[in-house]
């Protein structure tokens, strides 16, 4: 049997079973196995990339995906078109904003979406009171580049209360 | 270059010791967590000052602890081109650290058994590296300086998604296990390409190590988790832990299928490649990490008697183009640096013979 990219010999046959469309039979020569296997030992950024684009076949339209990419998280600002290009979420606000779509890529990658394991003794802020914080330090920083040192420092000691007040907080996010 | 690294220059590291178990093909361990703080976003939408704020959060809090004192802290923004790769060769931060831009930096342990990198792809890189297979030994380190850092530093934590990752692959338990490889006889014997399928399947990468440029190196593989949630950390190592002593078996049959059907042939392969190594004049990286791994595999075999494996580990990593400039006390561009390790290669090979090894410095 060819290879069924070139007319070497096929030496590997590999079964694909992650396929969405069922197992897959292919049959390689040993040069273009390696280089099919080694598109396996691919970056995160490819690897969720290729997880959002088996998720997308699956199951949403060109519209709806078009409407996902628009959406934009209010604390940092990344919108899901931009994280399904680097593979790199923003801030950790995204993971309650985009939560309805980041489940099921959760679940291709690691096939579970509950965190077993680890948890921290020290909790951490709630969600909101987190996302208070990230933008806080973004008002300070357009304030000091305004000159407007006054009202910087105002945030600045606003940013500590809320910090020095985190431990007591829930840990839910 | 800095003066603080020249004395680490010289040093092996703690993951090329050569001890430890199963260390004649295991070459490290290492275990690795990633962390963020909450109330800051992640790197990739941090602006210079929250970078900066992250950087001296976390060195005002480390600096508060005990076991923090004989740290080298250093600023990775500071350093020279050569100092970060030489970094980066002695796996202490990642390609990504050394290549990005702002405020960030590297704790490093005296005996270079853990750093904690600030700044990378997430705030916080806790990595543990111990030679030969330890992964137990190393997971609870990295978990004892995870409590330690985590005492003073409010994580950025889901009930329900674990630790928070800039990238949804890490979320979870942030936890990579890795155990580097050398796997020489089942390269030759062409069933590498079998083990990866074989591992695959069973939610765990393999990886090749590259060199200087990109080209594939051959002899050496690094196996890792793929999954991070879902599956308590105990698991995840206890996983990759299982999967260790089947590839290890799979290579020393390998190996003793080679020398049980072409001792000869193998034999020859091996003289010839201490042959190049040892009179050559000029030498790239590639071609070095190559032989030195034909050598080291001889040294296991028997075939070679006379040169202790040590050498050949440090020689790996002191070959290496910034450890070689690091050496040598100044900067060389690729044509010399060939010129310069062959040179080194000679110095510390030539002369070995039965109880003769040169010492390296």
């Amino acid at each position: 049997m060819k290879c069924q990219h070139c007319e070497k010999p096929a030496t590997f046959h590999i079964t694909e079973l992650t396929e969405p469309s069922g197992p897959q039979v292919m049959h390689l020569c040993e040069e273009h196995a390696r280089h099919y296997l080694s598109k396996e030992q691919s970056t995160p950024t490819s690897l969720v990339a290729d997880h959002l684009e088996k998720q997308l076949k699956l199951g949403q339209t060109a519209e709806e995906l078009a409407e996902l990419d628009q959406q934009e998280c209010p604390v940092c600002g990344i919108t899901f078109y931009e994280f399904r290009n680097a593979g790199r979420l923003g801030c950790p606000y995204d993971y309650t904003v985009f939560q309805k779509d980041l489940e099921p890529l959760l679940i291709n990658i690691h096939a579970s979406r509950e965190h077993k394991g680890k948890r921290p003794t020290r909790l951490a802020p709630s969600a909101d009171r987190q996302a208070e914080l990230i933008q806080l330090r973004r008002e300070m920083e357009e304030a000091i580049e305004k000159e407007n040192y006054e009202r910087a420092s105002e945030i600045r000691d606003r940013i500590r209360s809320l910090e020095s007040g985190q431990s007591d907080t829930s840990s839910d996010l | 270059m800095d003066p603080k690294l020249d004395e680490l220059a010289g040093q092996c590291g703690e993951w090329l010791r050569g001890t430890g178990p199963e260390s004649d093909i295991v070459i490290s361990s290492r275990v690795r967590l990633a962390r963020n703080l909450a109330g800051f976003p992640f790197i990739k939408k941090c602006s210079p000052e929250d970078r900066q704020a992250i950087e001296r959060t976390v060195r005002a809090k480390m600096e508060k602890l005990e076991q923090w004192k004989d740290v080298r802290y250093l600023m990775v923004d500071e350093l020279s081109e050569v100092d970060r790769q030489f970094l980066v060769e002695r796996q202490l931060i990642s390609r990504e650290l050394a290549d990005s831009e702002g405020a960030r930096a590297v704790a490093i342990d005296p005996g270079e058994q853990f750093s904690v990198m600030i700044n990378e792809e997430d705030h916080l890189r806790l990595q543990v590296m111990h030679s030969g297979l330890s992964l137990q030994e190393a997971w609870q380190t990295v978990n004892a300086l995870d409590d330690l850092i985590e005492g003073e530093i409010t994580y950025a934590f889901h009930s329900k998604f674990g630790y928070l990752t800039a990238c949804p692959t890490n979320a979870g338990t942030g936890l990579r296990v890795s155990v580097m490889l050398h796997l020489p006889a089942l390269v030759i014997t062409r069933q590498i390409d079998k083990v990866f399928r074989s591992l695959q399947k069973i939610s765990v990468t393999v990886r090749g190590l590259y060199g200087e440029g990109s080209q594939y190196m051959g002899d050496f593989y690094q196996v890792s988790n793929q999954i991070t949630l879902g599956r308590s950390e105990e698991e995840l190592v206890q996983q990759v832990s299982e999967v260790i002593p089947v590839l290890i078996d799979y290579e020393r049959r390998a190996r003793r299928f080679l020398v049980e059907e072409s001792e000869q042939d193998l034999h020859d392969d091996v003289s010839r490649a201490r042959g190049i190594l040892c009179t050559a004049k000029k030498i790239s990286s590639e071609e070095t990490m190559h032989y030195l791994s034909k050598v080291r595999m001889g040294i296991n075999l028997g075939l070679i008697d006379d040169l202790p494996i040590t050498t050949i580990n440090k020689l790996f990593i002191h070959t290496q183009p910034a450890h070689l400039q690091k050496l040598r006390g100044r900067t060389l561009g690729s044509a010399d640096r060939n010129v310069e390790r062959a040179s080194y290669l000679q110095r510390h090979l030539a002369d070995s013979g039965p109880g003769g090894a040169a010492e390296l410095n």
